[in-house]
């Protein structure tokens, strides 16, 4: 005993030296503190920026908008740039928390972003100050085709009882009120007490038949055959069809969300102009590029998408979806204090069910 | 005779429980797969994907300094908390003993959240000085729970004499209390050290941008797909310290087991 | 005897500050904003917020999952216990090491394990499959969750009662036996209530963390089981609501101060009976 304790301490005492090497490797440029969705870009574009500009990356991941929100409101850390979604950028315009952008520090996003994109950010970010879109996408079902009769197109295949304890649910609040808001034919963006009321009874409806409430780990299960249904961002369709080939994504008829993460600065960003170098070197063509063939989501980047070479994925339907095609398309907006509070109670009740 | 099988199969059902997730781990560092959930066939090729990955080695430095530092510093001041301790009268020890416990017994979410919050309104940045002081915290009871009972054992009539025999405060400390006390010291830093090591949800709730340990980097990682770089990397961890123990208990049985005594 | 003193004072005071600062002043903060409202005034609506329908289902669900676990560990690790410390009494520190040993691998990785190993298509399943057994359909169930609790918690039980079953003299078991007892008298005349100071702290190691986990269900219970960890966890990281989170987490204090007496009761000395 005593030996393995020596030992123990000896072999720290050992590690401590090479501790203090690895933390000490900060570039001569100073930082930025990058706060992303987990797996969100390609590693590597960090590196090609901190090679090229000197500037050290300190990156971290959120899981949810949700997560994301609190830390960035207590500022216990300072972060320069992060990239939430349109109706989480909307709540932190409308509490003061996010800096103008400069946008003569970040040519490329003008340059190479779709004038649709800029657009359709107005929901949020009327004036477009402060944010340059990232992402984009819809939300969908991804389904098995083995393991499902048919074809699906619409959010009531989440309510068949053929397919119990084989359905993957979205566990975050706004995604799965999304859903069956939209089952009764509501908006998504809905504060009426009735309409959430009756949103909330069809979740609890659906609660016995749902396998598991997960946000990103539907991609494994899928692939690894676990479940038949899963409520999926459009941005994994392609990665989890290249993994397993049964997979299918489809937009169902009712109507979905479509969103767009963008990178936006924070009000108090110790490092602003960094952060800005930081989104104008993710809005070149290459780089989001890399990021678009390592993480599968649409790119707002024309210049971007007109690089991708296999014609399939280019001009997939996945991918690049022709909205105009249907109908119940809808894009988040923050509804306020109360309505949060509204919908976090409500999606409490159908969680302790 | 059927007694001491049945005891062997029990014994050995038990272990199979405690190790079966170990050796799934294990044998998923070495799936060719990229996902957890298909076998790819036998490959080392995550062991060498380990070692190109910047943010696992990190994350790596991280837990081992932060575990190192953390149960040190917990190690002097818990063993410094004992000395007064065990100076002090009966009630007021009662009481100081009570609130030692208060991080061991206590939930981990309460001990994590009132760190939040005690930071938070100290304006402290999150980083890892947050992480090293609620490390530093939490690892005390345990010094103070290893030491503790040896303080007890020693004479104190030893180390009076020492003083009458010309020797300062801290030098009779030193060779007279200190060899006493020692195992007492060194199982509450490797127990310190476990602590800091395997611990979440402390970590979880006063972490910073950018500093991350091997908990919260595979927390993060869990929702995407655990990369099996990180299981190359437990299995690298848990074979090391299994050499450890089996060189220990190689050694000479009196030995080590006098130090247990 | 004066100077003695003044060490002693200089000795505690680095200790006494450190525990006023990082033990007693943060569950002070708990304690204020769970009593607190938005405003800062005081209101005892955060912790009567227990009772509403979701949280109270929650905690009894809690409560019932943990005490489940607990006792569990408790029938599992006594034999256990038993057996090992009737083995071989040099190998001590080896059985310690043993049970720690796979906490050197990460409690996450661990827990992540069993969900390999117990879903559908899960390692467990497939070996039930090639035996022709049915199928184990345990994952996001309770029982998952209970089997995740007693997975990590086994050794918390485990070491105090070994522990204090090794500290028994033999003499006096030897004793027992010589004055008429048989095998089940001396145990439960001698044996267990010798026990009973290392059962109480295995019961309080295994019953405080499995009543307040928010990781092992979130794992293994597929978010579709709420208990009352998951509830503050979310309070603070998503809801932002410290008041609702402090106020819950001061009701869940309660039930850990119950334990806390408990185990102080039995362990007189202040000891602990842990390694």
């Amino acid at each position: 005993m005593k030996k393995a304790l020596s030992m123990a301490c000896l072999s720290a005492a050992l590690l401590l030296p090479l501790t203090g090497c690895g933390n000490s490797s900060s570039g001569g440029n100073g930082e930025v503190i990058v706060y992303n969705w987990g797996e969100y870009l390609d590693p590597e574009t960090l590196e090609l920026f901190e090679e090229e500009t000197g500037i050290k990356v300190i990156y971290d991941e959120f899981e949810t908008n949700e997560i994301m929100y609190p830390k960035v409101e207590t500022g216990a850390t300072e972060y320069d740039v992060i990239c939430p979604s349109d109706y989480m950028i909307q709540k932190l315009i409308e509490n003061d928390l996010l800096a103008e952008l400069n946008f003569d520090n970040i040519p490329n996003a003008k340059a190479n972003i779709g004038s649709q994109y800029w657009d359709q950010s107005k929901e949020f970010d009327p004036e477009n100050k402060y944010s340059v879109p990232y992402c984009w996408g819809t939300v969908g079902i991804l389904y098995n085709k083995t393991m499902v009769d048919g074809s699906i197109d619409s959010w009531e295949v989440l309510w068949d009882e053929k397919y119990a304890d084989s359905i993957l649910m979205q566990d975050s609040v706004r995604d799965a009120f999304m859903v069956s808001l939209k089952l009764n034919g509501h908006s998504m963006n809905s504060t009426d007490a009735d309409e959430l009321e009756a949103a909330k009874n069809s979740l609890i409806e659906q609660k016995p038949l749902v396998q598991a409430y997960v946000v990103d780990q539907v991609r494994d299960k899928m692939i690894g055959n676990e479940a038949a249904i899963g409520v999926i961002y459009s941005g994994e369709a392609i990665y989890t069809q290249r993994e397993n080939p049964d997979l299918e994504y489809v937009i169902p008829k009712e109507g979905t969300n479509v969103w767009i993460d963008s990178w936006v600065i924070t009000r108090n960003a110790p490092n602003k102009e960094n952060a800005e170098k930081f989104i104008d070197f993710m809005c070149r063509p290459e780089i989001a590029l890399k990021n678009f063939e390592y993480i599968t989501y649409s790119t707002p980047n024309d210049a971007a998408r007109a690089l991708i070479e296999e014609e399939d994925i280019r001009n997939s339907s996945i991918a690049f979806p022709d909205l105009s095609q249907y109908s119940g398309l809808e894009t988040f907006r923050y509804l306020g204090e109360d309505a949060d509070q509204m919908y976090n109670n409500l999606w409490k009740e159908v969680k302790s069910q | 005779m059927i007694k001491t099988t049945a005891q062997k199969i029990y014994v050995g059902l038990i272990f199979l429980f405690l190790y079966a997730p170990i050796l799934t781990l294990i044998l998923l560092s070495f799936n060719a797969s990229r996902t957890r959930a298909k076998w790819g066939g036998f490959s080392l090729k995550w062991y060498a994907a380990l070692f190109q990955n910047r943010e696992i080695i990190q994350a790596l430095w991280n837990t081992l300094f932060i575990a190192f530092v953390a149960s040190l510093a917990a190690t002097v001041i818990g063993t410094v908390a004992c000395i007064a301790i065990n100076g002090m009268g009966r009630r007021k020890r009662a009481v100081v003993m009570g609130i030692t416990n208060i991080p061991m017994l206590d939930a981990e979410i309460v001990t994590g959240i009132s760190l939040m919050l005690l930071f938070i309104s100290l304006g402290l940045k999150f980083g890892l000085g947050t992480i090293l002081l609620s490390h530093i915290t939490f690892c005390i009871p345990y010094v103070v729970l290893s030491v503790m009972p040896r303080m007890k054992q020693t004479d104190a009539s030893v180390y009076e004499a020492a003083l009458d025999l010309g020797a300062s405060p801290v030098l009779a400390f030193f060779k007279v209390v200190f060899p006493d006390i020692l195992p007492g010291v060194l199982s509450g830093c490797l127990m310190a050290f476990t602590m800091s090591l395997d611990d979440f949800i402390i970590t979880h709730f006063t972490k910073g941008a950018g500093v991350d340990t091997l908990s919260t980097k595979i927390y993060t990682e869990v929702k995407k797909g655990i990369k099996p770089e990180m299981y190359a990397l437990s299995t690298i961890i848990f074979v090391i310290v299994l050499l450890l123990l089996f060189l220990v208990n190689k050694s000479p049985r009196e030995k080590s087991d006098a130090a247990i005594k | 005897m004066k100077n003695n003193k003044i060490t002693g004072r200089l000795l505690s005071a680095p200790y006494l500050l450190w525990e006023t600062v990082f033990i007693l002043i943060p569950l002070g903060m708990v304690f204020y904003f769970g009593l607190t409202d938005r405003t800062g005034a005081f209101t005892l609506e955060n912790v009567l917020a227990m009772m509403s329908a979701e949280h109270a289902k929650a905690l009894w669900l809690s409560i019932g999952l943990s005490l489940a676990s607990t006792l569990i560990c408790f029938l599992l690790a006594y034999p256990l216990s038993m057996i090992l410390a009737h083995m071989n009494v040099n190998q001590h520190s080896f059985i310690v090491l043993i049970f720690i040993l796979p906490m050197w691998m990460n409690f996450l990785l661990r827990t992540l394990a069993w969900q390999t190993l117990l879903e559908k298509n899960g390692v467990i399943n497939h070996i039930l499959e090639f035996l022709h057994m049915p199928s184990l359909n345990i994952i996001n169930t309770p029982a998952a969750i209970i089997l995740g609790m007693v997975y990590n918690f086994l050794p918390f039980m485990v070491l105090p009662v070994y522990n204090s079953l090794v500290k028994i003299d033999p003499n006096v078991v030897n004793a027992a036996r010589d004055l008429g007892a048989n095998e089940l008298q001396t145990f439960i005349k001698i044996t267990f209530p010798l026990t009973l100071p290392g059962v109480i702290s295995g019961i309080t190691m295994v019953f405080v963390p499995a009543l307040t986990t928010f990781v092992i269900s979130k794992l293994l219970g597929g978010s579709k089981i709420l208990l009352i960890g998951n509830v503050i966890e979310e309070e603070f990281t998503q809801a932002g609501n410290w008041h609702l989170g402090s106020g819950l987490s001061i009701v869940l204090m309660i039930f850990i101060i119950f334990n806390m007496v408990i185990s102080a009761i039995f362990d007189k000395n202040g000891e602990g009976n842990m390694l």
